[in-house]
């Protein structure tokens, strides 16, 4: 399918779902969205694309092999899990520490949302290997 | 030690991690692969005497206290279910390097072999009925991708019927742990059993324990819902059948023992009554089915459901005996069951197939493979002095102080036929002369490296096996503290809870 309406709009809506996709991520820690949710959202992205153009564009933009991004994403889930029990603490607790950017302005990072990026990964890397795969034997069939 | 209660989980899903990033690298997989089942084999070890030293191990994850967050609980039954699962995971992974082929190496076998083994042993672990769920439904989708990984025909068929019966059963599950989670608002199971001990609401919990009972009963292969067993287990490459044949349906064993000792234990009368039935009717029937069957595989997977009927019947019975007799057959079956589908595959290699019409000679060809298969057949059967002999012993006097004579009997002449089936896939596979024109390649028609990969791990389980029994006193004692402990939960209570609440 090749669409010029829909390449032009590819174009410019990726970015912006990637955007949200992140906000989405960020904001889980207290709202609504989460690691799961904002993986989804950044699938749909890369799905959006690979409709638009095909799938080899879109792997293409992903740079790295999609499993590869399964196996980081569980790296990320299962280390910030592991900062506990490196501390001394029952695995999974949450831990926080404070990142100072300048003396006023300080950034409280915890494990929840390394946590929440390793899962964000995880849903990213999962939807699109199956998605990309099926257009694949679509492709062959077709 | 607590700390450690994760590790059986962590490093399975390290490996796994470590196998999908370098999936095109086969040698550095297996590499992996054996090394973290030894690791996790002697984690287990270190955890199971940390447990008989100092007692109930608790984790709480993410320092949520129970009975809000997930506990992880290691008592005496979790830890040798966690021993058990590390020794077949070592055993099988090594033999796997003589026997898988390169595609589904490179499919993410051994990926999906540590995603299993991260399944069984949280199961093994969790203190949480939903977390039960979790870690069954994890290892439901990686024995489903197991199952089929290769794509032949018969395993597909096998799979289609593997994964539907399966998922009915985690529905039953689900449905289970919704109502009971409604009527007692609590999922924590050291806290179900303080919440469900107290009188009310009998009738509804009788009906939640048997929907318990069918979800379980499925996953264990109990009658009269064994029948996917027979169909998928002699599908796929033998190490995946023989870690399914050894662990899985244990898994479901474990399950049914640990919620009725702990959850639903006040109606002992009505709900155990009817285990010790269906135990009765699944040690026939899958005595039976195998004898009828004329392959390898499926003579031994029939008889995987009639030895569930032997763990299930201690359940039934429910007195410290029995459940030590239960908690003993369930450490010789897996051991036995998982060697006995080892050398199905190394008779497979030499003849060529494993249906008993098409092969022979196996003895002539190599002796020691069939003296390597004697000892576990034997102890499947109940011969002394092999481990099956003391398992069957304990549970059958156990039958007779209790005046229940039918279920002696039935056990007895069970184990009588399942003699006759070891009996004939002696005659037909080692015994009788190889087919014309066939002829039993001798073990020596393998390259060594690959003789020792397949040989080693059926040795050191038949020595297991010799082991198990000749030291059953010692093995009698552990299964006599682990039955102590099943029947009086309080110990676990406490562990998990902190205090004891006065019911």
């Amino acid at each position: 399918m090749t669409s010029l309406i829909l390449r032009t709009a590819a174009r410019y809506l990726f970015p912006i779902i990637m955007l949200f996709s992140i906000y989405a991520l960020l904001r889980g820690h207290n709202e609504p969205g989460g690691g799961f949710v904002g993986g989804l959202a950044a699938a749909s992205a890369y799905i959006l694309y690979a409709l638009a153009y095909d799938v080899a564009a879109a792997r293409h933009l992903l740079r790295i092999d999609s499993r590869t991004v399964i196996a980081l994403g569980l790296v990320i889930a299962l280390g910030s899990a592991l900062v506990s029990v490196a501390l001394g603490q029952p695995f999974m607790t949450g831990t926080w520490g404070e990142l100072a950017i300048t003396s006023t302005y300080k950034l409280k990072l915890g494990t929840p949302l390394f946590f929440d990026i390793g899962v964000y990964l995880v849903v990213l890397g999962v939807t699109v290997t199956i998605l990309f795969a099926l257009s694949d034997q679509e492709t062959e069939a077709g | 030690m607590n700390a450690w209660l994760i590790a059986p989980v962590a490093l399975p899903l390290f490996a796994a991690i470590l196998s999908l990033a370098l999936r095109t690298r086969v040698r550095f997989q297996r590499i992996v692969s054996v090394c973290a089942n030894a690791a996790a084999l002697s984690i287990a070890l270190a955890l199971f005497n940390a447990v008989r030293t100092d007692g109930v191990l608790v984790l709480q994850l993410g320092s949520w206290p129970a009975p809000f967050g997930i506990t992880f609980v290691a008592d005496l039954f979790s830890a040798i279910m966690l021993v058990l699962s590390g020794l077949m995971g070592l055993a099988v992974a090594v033999y796997g390097l003589a026997t898988m082929d390169e595609a589904r190496e490179r499919h993410g076998y051994h990926m999906l072999f540590h995603v299993l083994m991260m399944g069984v042993n949280g199961a093994f672990l969790t203190g949480d009925l939903f977390n039960l769920y979790v870690w069954f439904e994890v290892m439901l989708m990686a024995s489903f991708v197991l199952l089929s990984l290769g794509g032949e025909r018969a395993q597909l068929e096998g799979a289609i019927k593997y994964v539907a019966l399966n998922f009915l059963s985690s529905a039953l599950f689900l449905a289970g742990v919704g109502i009971l989670y409604g009527i007692s608002g609590t999922l924590n199971m050291a806290d179900l059993s303080q919440v469900l001990a107290q009188p009310a609401h009998q009738g509804i919990i009788n009906m939640i324990s048997m929907l318990f009972l069918v979800a379980f009963g499925i996953k264990a292969a109990l009658f009269p819902l064994f029948f996917w067993l027979p169909a998928s287990y002699h599908t796929p490459p033998h190490p995946v059948s023989a870690i399914f044949a050894g662990l899985l349906t244990k898994v479901g064993v474990y399950a049914l023992i640990r919620v009725f000792t702990l959850v639903f234990r006040q109606d002992v009368a009505f709900t155990h009554q009817i285990i010790l039935i269906l135990a009765a009717f699944t040690m026939v029937t899958g005595v039976l089915g195998a004898a009828a069957q004329m392959d390898i595989r499926r003579i031994l997977s029939f008889h995987i459901v009639s030895q569930i009927g032997y763990m299930v019947m201690g359940l039934g019975l429910f007195t410290e005996l029995a459940l030590a007799g239960s908690v003993f057959y369930i450490m010789h079956h897996i051991i036995v069951k998982t060697n006995l589908f080892l050398v199905a595959g190394v008779v497979q290699r030499l003849a060529g197939s494993n249906e008993l019409k098409k092969i022979g000679g196996v003895y002539r060809a190599a002796p020691w493979l069939a003296v390597l298969f004697l000892v576990p057949a034997l102890s499947l059967a109940g011969i002394p002095p092999l481990s099956g002999f003391f398992a069957k012993l304990t549970l059958i006097v156990d039958a007779l102080r209790g005046g229940s004579w039918a279920m002696a009997a039935v056990a007895l002449s069970v184990g009588l036929l399942t003699l006759f089936s070891m009996t004939k896939i002696w005659n037909e596979v080692f015994w009788k002369p190889a087919p014309e024109g066939k002829p039993t390649l001798p073990l020596a028609a393998i390259p060594v490296r690959e003789r020792i990969a397949l040989l080693l791990p059926i040795i050191v389980l038949a020595t297991c096996t010799v082991c198990i029994g000749l030291g059953s006193g010692w093995m009698f004692d552990l299964a006599r503290q682990t039955a102590e402990q099943l029947l009086d939960p309080r110990d676990y209570v406490t562990a998990v809870l902190g205090v004891t609440e006065a019911p």
